[in-house]
């Protein structure tokens, strides 16, 4: 009697599901008949990294297709965006891109500094310089740490989150949060640097190639994880341009572009450092690749932190229109009691046009559309997510390989589900 | 290789396209071109391929909605006023070659907005189009995938337009589920 009862009801939620027919055209034609095996993985798959499914289509064991399903973490940013005033709105760019909050920041920043016309003072541009790459080692740690656990290596998680746990402490020092810290800001950086950050970034520069090195040898001649990357995942540059991918997983198939290099902003074109590229566009390469950002951001920061000692100054904007006083003006001046009122109230308005404006974030291109309204309030923001634009390059990736090589290849290009859904 | 000298965007639109090319705008040292929208698969696909123009990267593809402010009336020579329609949706492009950006505008009407899809010129545009579609209501004609994407697919709406409400979903209690389940054919059992 159960089991009927239970057998019914199995029956009735068949009925609910909607038949194949829904997914005509977008699964081959064998799924239809049963010929093919249609498997959902995630959303509460681990190695999925957050809450993304993805409907495969498996021919046996081998990835015919694969349907990512996105939106499980989507929380309107850019419609709650458009309710607030353009200071305001920036906390909310942190919760994006939740293991680089620095560089949604700064995107976001960038923006607003372009359409406001803006100027940064440079002791605000090295220190905007010196957060986005410790960002990008603290958002490379966590990729390496989750993408070797993907693929059993259990170790290394331990020793990259040893180590993120000393950024997100210098984070903390500047900004008094150690992820959300909303510290870039339209004109500038929150404030300057305490006393105690110098001597506490140069020990990590100093300790941090040698635990480089440590990952290294844990990892890039294991045979297993050589055994596990190389001839995975595999992209050609046409089709990884054709697909719109940026950062470590268009330069894994050889395409030198980086928006530090091809279009400088806070600076970036004084500083030396190089940009690795891949050749194979495998997940082995795209690996290697990130491994030597850590050093490239090792020999960029050892060039601001030592601009920082001697460049002194403004960090932020003293354009009272838009950028608010210091605490310590509006005991003496009139002028900055009213300016404080009036931009923690109102704001400022922006004009009522638009721009597009891209930097390159640990993960690759976060691009901002910024329209004003000409009163305090965007008409529209919308952030263009390197997450994004790479779940939906997923089917082209893994069309071919097996269903073991999907969790390699979802961890080689570094997605977060927040940066993806926003 | 010999790297062909770089052309003005601008006037090799014009140039190929002439009436379909409706305005220019240069703004922050960014220019966007508005095209008509039945051209606009042509006009990226020329952007993409011609020599010395070389756009080989679709950056991004945004939507606004102007609503509730003027649109649709005489264009008055204001240049960032030139607003023929309710929504408009920006292709982003990219060259890598000769390193510049490129904004090409369409604008779509209140009623039952509709544009050609740029999926057939670039793959990459297939999600962005597609979060348009579902957040904007923007239909794309001919997009290989017509199904929500952020949203759930029981919903109504289309939160990213200017007169949806920033509000919140009613919370279902006992008292008033019945009445917020009726607006939820999809989600029963």
């Amino acid at each position: 009697m159960a089991i009927a009862a239970q057998a019914q009801s199995i029956e009735e939620q068949r009925k609910w599901e909607g038949s194949l027919d829904e997914l005509r055209g977008l699964v081959s034609e064998r799924a239809m008949t049963g010929e093919t095996m249609l498997l959902n993985m995630g959303p509460h798959h681990p190695s999925t990294h957050g809450v993304l499914r993805l409907l495969l289509e498996l021919d046996g064991e081998e990835i015919v297709t694969c349907l990512p399903d996105i939106g499980f973490l989507h929380t309107g940013i850019e419609k709650s965006l458009e309710d607030k005033s353009y200071e305001k709105a920036l906390p909310l760019t942190d919760r994006m891109d939740y293991l680089s909050p620095m560089s949604n920041n700064m995107a976001y920043s960038c923006a607003v500094e372009k359409l406001l016309d803006l100027d940064v003072p440079e002791r605000g541009q090295i220190i905007r310089v010196i957060c986005l790459e410790l960002a990008r080692c603290a958002s490379h740690l966590v990729w390496l740490g989750t993408h070797a656990i993907d693929m059993g290596a259990m170790s290394v998680l331990l020793y990259a989150f040893r180590e993120r746990e000393r950024v997100l402490g210098m984070f903390e020092m500047l900004s008094g949060q150690r992820m959300m810290s909303s510290y870039i800001r339209p004109g500038g950086v929150w404030r300057d640097v305490p006393a105690e950050f110098l001597p506490t970034i140069k020990q990590f520069l100093n300790d941090f190639p040698a635990k480089v090195d440590d990952y290294e040898a844990l990892l890039t001649q294991n045979p297993i994880w050589k055994d596990r990357a190389q001839g995975v995942g595999v992209v050609e540059p046409d089709v990884a341009l054709a697909h719109g991918m940026t950062g470590p997983a268009l330069r894994g198939s050889g395409v030198n572009w980086d928006l530090r290099k091809a279009q400088p902003y806070s600076g970036y074109e004084t500083y030396d450092f190089n940009v690795p590229l891949g050749e194979h566009g495998d997940v082995y390469d795209r690996y290697l690749i990130r491994i030597q950002e850590f050093r490239e951001s090792m020999k960029i920061l050892n060039q601001a932190v030592a601009r920082l000692e001697t460049v002194q100054g403004p960090y932020r904007s003293e354009n009272r229109k838009y950028v608010p006083p210091l605490r310590s003006e509006l005991g003496q001046s009139m002028e900055a009691v009213i300016h404080h009122f009036k931009l923690w109230t109102y704001g400022y308005d922006a004009p009522d046009d638009e721009i597009y404006s891209a930097i390159e974030s640990p993960r690759g291109e976060i691009g901002c559309y910024l329209h004003g309204t000409g009163a305090n309030k965007p008409r529209r923001v919308h952030f263009k997510t390197p997450s994004f634009i790479h779940i939906s390059a997923l089917p082209v990736m893994s069309s071919g390989y097996l269903l073991a090589d999907m969790v390699a290849i979802i961890g080689s290009v570094d997605i977060v589900l927040g940066d993806c859904d926003r | 290789m010999e790297i062909p000298a770089a052309r003005d965007p601008v006037s090799a639109a014009r140039d190929a396209f002439g009436d379909a090319v409706l305005h220019v705008k240069q703004f922050r040292g960014e220019t966007t071109l508005v095209v008509e929208p039945a051209r606009l698969p042509e006009v990226l696909d020329f952007l993409r391929v011609s020599s010395g123009l070389v756009y080989n990267m679709l950056s991004d593809v945004s939507a606004v909605d102007y609503y509730p402010d003027d649109y649709g009336d005489e264009f008055d020579g204001d240049e960032s006023d030139y607003r023929p329609g309710r929504f408009a949706v920006s292709y982003h492009i990219l060259s890598m070659l000769y390193n510049r950006r490129l904004r090409v505008k369409v604008f779509a009407a209140e009623e039952d907005p509709r544009l050609p899809t740029a999926t057939v010129v670039w793959p990459a545009a297939n999600w962005l189009e597609r979060e348009i579609a579902d957040m904007m209501g923007i239909t794309f004609d001919g997009h290989p995938d017509q199904r929500r994407l952020l949203m759930p697919e029981d919903w109504h709406g289309h939160p990213h337009r200017r007169d949806y409400p920033l509000g919140k979903e009613t919370v279902a209690f006992s008292f008033n589920e019945a009445e917020i389940r009726k607006h939820k054919p999809f989600a029963q059992n």
